[in-house]
């Protein structure tokens, strides 16, 4: 059944834009603070109060712009959303209507359909287009529960009233929820990149909705679409498209229409329900906002933010490749963060060893940053700590067992890898003559088994590899045990 | 002490000589206030905080300290302009309750400069209204007439001045709202530039439309207030960079060689013969001035009421959705859904006047109709906008009645109210265009009401604008005061 059809899905994401005051007036957009404590008459919408544009959100709007290939339009106008609610204290939202701050733009990202465990069948490119990203104030939150009379009030805190967003419209481009779901998690990790987005779902600064239509395979013209809301988590998103894709063939199978409405995602009951019809629609009686000249942007101030642009993560999954010889899931690992990349790079530079910065970063240190709830800015072990255990390891000073127990040391204790070293014990014994004179004592020591070994029980060496790094504390070089044992039992 | 007999500047020098004290002014103004008050012309006064800054005023002078340039000056402020701690009803129940918790910039700018604000002044409800009886705490009474209206919507701040309760007010002009009232109690009014003077804490009509200005007994107080008022304020975007004349400097000269322009469009049908008499007799004086009389046209001046109409509706339907019961002000009793309070808040706490313009404003923004309706409003208003860059091309200063009659009755309009908004023809073009005018007295009517003539400039040409009124008014004569009320 499903096979018959092609899903159409576009995205509409709000980022808030990470800026110390809001998008009008010079509030604090601090997170958590005393409901209400972070306004004034402008974002409070008292009477006679005008709104003044924060140029530094013109500075990260226009490196989100730049970095989804954005066009961005030297002049843009403000326009008012005009509709009722009590989190809405103007009774409008300031956004961009018909002439926004930018437009067609583009991003090319890697996407794959996943198996029933939600592995990647298979990783390839895709192109997607992004129609708009325009600026606009978000609105405060209406509390409905857990405060003193909550039964019979509802609440509104407007701290979060006039922050700065960017709404990001993409096109119709997805044909699948996988395909939404790896261009949600690439746009996030741009905007991080790009430092302009803390990308923080639980706080709400980065939200999504989505429009989701299906058509008969071939058909040319788009089914007709609901709009998905409450997809406060990517797998949510990913979910409650695939539940909406599979309900909209349920209906049109049975011989039903798809109406355009609203829905919401309920992940209780897992699936989507409906919010509100297009009979209900806003008419939100855009018009431009009389209260804002025109927004001008010069060509310069785009060249100044164009100057200051980190490396995309796309560019750098596809460097790391090409320059340090990663396979393709560690390269993406590692860029999945500007963090995480900015630390392999200054791993590689200290060390010389890419491979192996990789591996202990991968496999050893984002599981202790995992475990202990910090990511990788925190990390207790810098890269240049890490780069020189790893030339203690690449220098044989100690053996890579070895370094995982340093490791987790040098995590703990924010030690260097040289102290922690010394504190278990010393470095590892590696010089020939020193071990040669070990094991000369363990042959002499032990005349039976030479014999025996020699005889033809050669199930024996191990015995004086033991007995080897017994003598030696633990601390020989397990690798040259071996070797001047073999020189010295086989001759 | 007579109020109207007291300039500014003569005010500040008696003050700051001691020949007279601000507190004796600010006691004789409140005396007048209590005399008149069945004009209506406050709807709140703040005596101790005008009795204390008299003190202030006078103490300073005492200690012999330099005066700051209007200090001494009487003001009413209309009540659509925000004092921080004293109530601000914009002339609605909506607001009965309001205490603002911050000040309008040009108030602040005046309070620095030592005007002593003795209330907050009556206006047609969020200054909508040609006639001041829109307003929820009462009409308000035309001191040379009480049976007749002030005009609107700043008709309180107009009366305080011309009744001699305050040396100087403040109103705001979206379509005339002082021009009007200025020209039907015979005192001088002015409507600066759009962005001259700063919108913050006017609380809005009509963004794009809605300005600032002063009303007061002469041109030269009126360039007083704009010395100080006038200028970029970082907090409203809309405000101009561009810098400020000195206005009461700007006064000096004559008008040799000024070129008037008379908009023929201006003196058709509509348009009173006592009125036209008096208008052309002005036209006349500025020829004997010296000054140089051209015909000019406004040809798209017949499209601005509907245009006005479309644009100041539809920003307004806007502008006081913020009016909804949640925040502050009045709130329906007895509502048990968020719509119904929605609802009965704005059914009860709006009045017939702005619920009309809100409707009309609503459906001009509506889904399938805007770009009939504000779309081509916003068009015509760039060719009104055109017609005046046109006629100065030609001349200085335009020269135009102020209204099609002196003022009428009240009630005599208030049924229909497309003829009320018809009393506005001749100002509500200059503000589609943006640029500023000035109303002042040219005359009495038969009747005794006095006649106003009104001047245009170019955008900021305040300083041209108010040298060529400046040199009328001394040609004409100072004195048209409200007889009705002169034995009071």
């Amino acid at each position: 059944m499903r096979e018959k059809y092609e899903p159409v899905i576009g995205l509409e994401i709000h980022a808030q834009l990470k800026t110390e005051s809001k998008i009008f007036c010079g509030c604090s957009t601090r997170f958590g603070d005393t409901p209400n404590g972070n306004t004034c008459p402008v974002c409070l919408g008292l009477p006679g109060a005008l709104p003044v544009l924060n140029r530094e959100v013109l500075r990260k709007a226009t490196r989100a712009a730049l970095a989804l290939h954005l066009h961005i339009n030297h002049e843009s106008i403000f326009s008012r959303k005009n509709y009722f609610y009590p989190d809405l204290p103007k009774g409008y939202q300031i956004s961009q209507y018909d002439r926004p701050f930018s437009e067609h733009g583009w991003v090319e990202i890697p996407t794959s359909e996943r198996n029933a465990t939600g592995q990647a069948i298979e990783w390839r490119m895709k192109r997607f287009g992004i129609t708009r990203l325009h600026l606009e104030e978000d609105a405060g939150k209406s509390l409905h529960e857990g405060m003193a009379e909550s039964a019979t009030k509802s609440y509104v805190d407007l701290n979060r009233s006039g922050t700065p967003l960017a709404e990001i419209v993409s096109e119709p481009d997805f044909r699948s929820s996988w395909e939404a779901y790896d261009y949600v998690q690439f746009l996030r990790r741009t905007l991080l990149y790009v430092e302009v987005c803390d990308g923080n779902l639980e706080e709400g600064n980065f939200r999504c909705d989505a429009n989701v239509s299906v058509r008969l395979k071939g058909a040319e013209k788009f089914g007709t679409r609901t709009e998905l809301k409450n997809l406060n988590s990517f797998r949510f998103l990913q979910k409650a498209i695939e539940y909406e894709i599979d309900r909209q063939i349920e209906v049109l199978e049975a011989g039903g229409r798809i109406t355009q409405e609203t829905r919401l995602w309920n992940e209780r009951e897992a699936k989507t329900v409906l919010m509100r019809s297009k009979e209900d629609a806003h008419d939100y009686r855009y018009f431009p906002e009389p209260d804002l000249p025109p927004l001008l942007i010069s060509e310069a101030f785009i060249q100044a933010q164009r100057e200051v642009m980190p490396e995309l993560p796309e560019a750098r999954r596809r460097r790391f490749v090409a320059e340090y010889g990663l396979s393709f899931d560690d390269a993406a690992q590692l860029t999945d963060s500007k963090g995480l990349a900015d630390y392999f790079e200054a791993v590689v530079k200290a060390s010389g060893n890419a491979k192996a910065a990789a591996n202990w970063m991968l496999n050893e240190l984002v599981r202790e940053l995992n475990h202990s709830g910090k990511s990788i800015n925190d990390s207790p072990v810098t890269a240049e700590a890490l780069a020189a255990m790893i030339e203690m390891i690449d220098n044989q000073t100690i053996s890579g067992k070895m370094g995982k127990d340093v490791l987790i040391e040098m995590y703990q204790s924010g030690k260097a890898a040289k102290e922690v070293v010394e504190a278990l014990g010393g470095a590892q014994i590696s010089d020939v003559e020193q071990i040669r004179a070990m094991v000369e004592q363990v042959v002499a020591g032990n005349a039976k088994q030479v014999e025996a070994y020699r005889g033809g029980k050669t199930t024996l060496f191990g015995f004086f590899v033991g007995q080897t790094l017994k003598a030696s504390g633990g601390k020989a070089n397990p690798q040259i045990v071996n070797q001047v044992l073999k020189e010295m039992l086989d001759s | 002490m007579e109020l109207r007999e007291q300039s500014i500047k003569a005010v500040r020098q008696q003050i700051a000589a001691k020949k007279i004290s601000a507190v004796e002014l600010c006691k004789a103004a409140f005396a007048r206030i209590e005399k008149l008050a069945d004009l209506n012309a406050f709807i709140s006064l703040t005596r101790e905080d005008a009795l204390a800054q008299a003190q202030a005023i006078d103490q300073a002078a005492q200690s012999g300290a330099e005066l700051p340039p209007l200090a001494g000056t009487i003001l009413a402020v209309k009540d659509n302009m925000v004092m921080r701690g004293v109530k601000t009803t914009a002339g609605s129940k909506i607001l009965y309750n309001y205490i603002p918790p911050y000040t309008a910039t040009a108030v602040e700018r005046l309070q620095a400069a030592g005007v002593i604000i003795v209330g907050k002044a009556n206006c047609d409800e969020f200054a909508m209204g040609s006639s001041n009886e829109n307003s929820a705490y009462g009409i308000v009474k035309n001191p040379w007439d009480t049976e007749r209206v002030p005009g609107g919507s700043s008709g309180g701040s107009a009366v305080a001045v011309a009744a001699g309760m305050a040396m100087a007010a403040l109103g705001s002009d979206t379509g005339g709202s002082i021009r009007q009232p200025a020209g039907f109690c015979g005192i001088v009014g002015l409507k600066p530039t759009y962005g001259r003077v700063s919108r913050y804490g006017l609380i809005a009509f009509g963004s794009s439309l809605d300005q600032i200005g002063p009303f007061a007994n002469s041109v030269e107080d009126i360039a007083q207030l704009m010395n100080v008022m006038a200028g970029r304020d970082p907090l409203d975007s809309t405000s101009s960079e561009k810098a400020t004349d000195d206005y009461v400097a700007a006064l000096d000269g004559d008008v040799q060689g000024l070129r008037v322009g008379v908009p023929k469009e201006c003196f058709g049908e509509g348009l009173d013969a006592e009125v036209r008499e008096k208008i052309e007799a002005s036209i006349k004086k500025f020829a004997e001035l010296g000054a140089e009389i051209i015909e000019v046209s406004l040809p798209h001046s017949e499209y601005a009421v509907p245009v006005y109409y479309l644009i100041a509706t539809a920003e307004a339907s806007s502008n006081l959705a913020r009016f909804d019961g949640v925040r502050y002000g009045f709130r329906a009793e007895e509502a048990y859904t968020l719509k119904d309070m929605y609802n009965r808040t704005r059914d009860e706490g709006f009045g017939a006047e702005v619920k009309r313009r809100i409707m009309l404003g609503t459906y001009a923004l509506s889904a399938g109709y805007y770009d009939a309706y504000y779309g081509k409003a916003q068009q015509v208003r760039a060719l009104i906008e055109g017609d005046f860059r046109n006629a100065f091309d030609r001349c200085d200063v335009i020269v135009t009645p102020v209204t099609p009659t002196p003022a009428f009755k009240l009630g005599e309009k208030t049924a229909n109210p497309l003829e009320m908004y018809l009393s506005d023809i001749y100002t509500i073009t200059l503000n589609l265009a943006g640029v500023p005018g000035l109303s002042m007295p040219c005359g009495l009517a038969s009747n005794g009401m006095p006649i106003g003539i009104q001047l245009i400039s170019r955008h900021f040409d305040e300083a041209r604008l108010l040298k060529a009124a400046h040199n009328l008014e001394q040609a004409t004569g100072l004195g048209f005061k409200p007889r009705a009320i002169e034995g009071l």
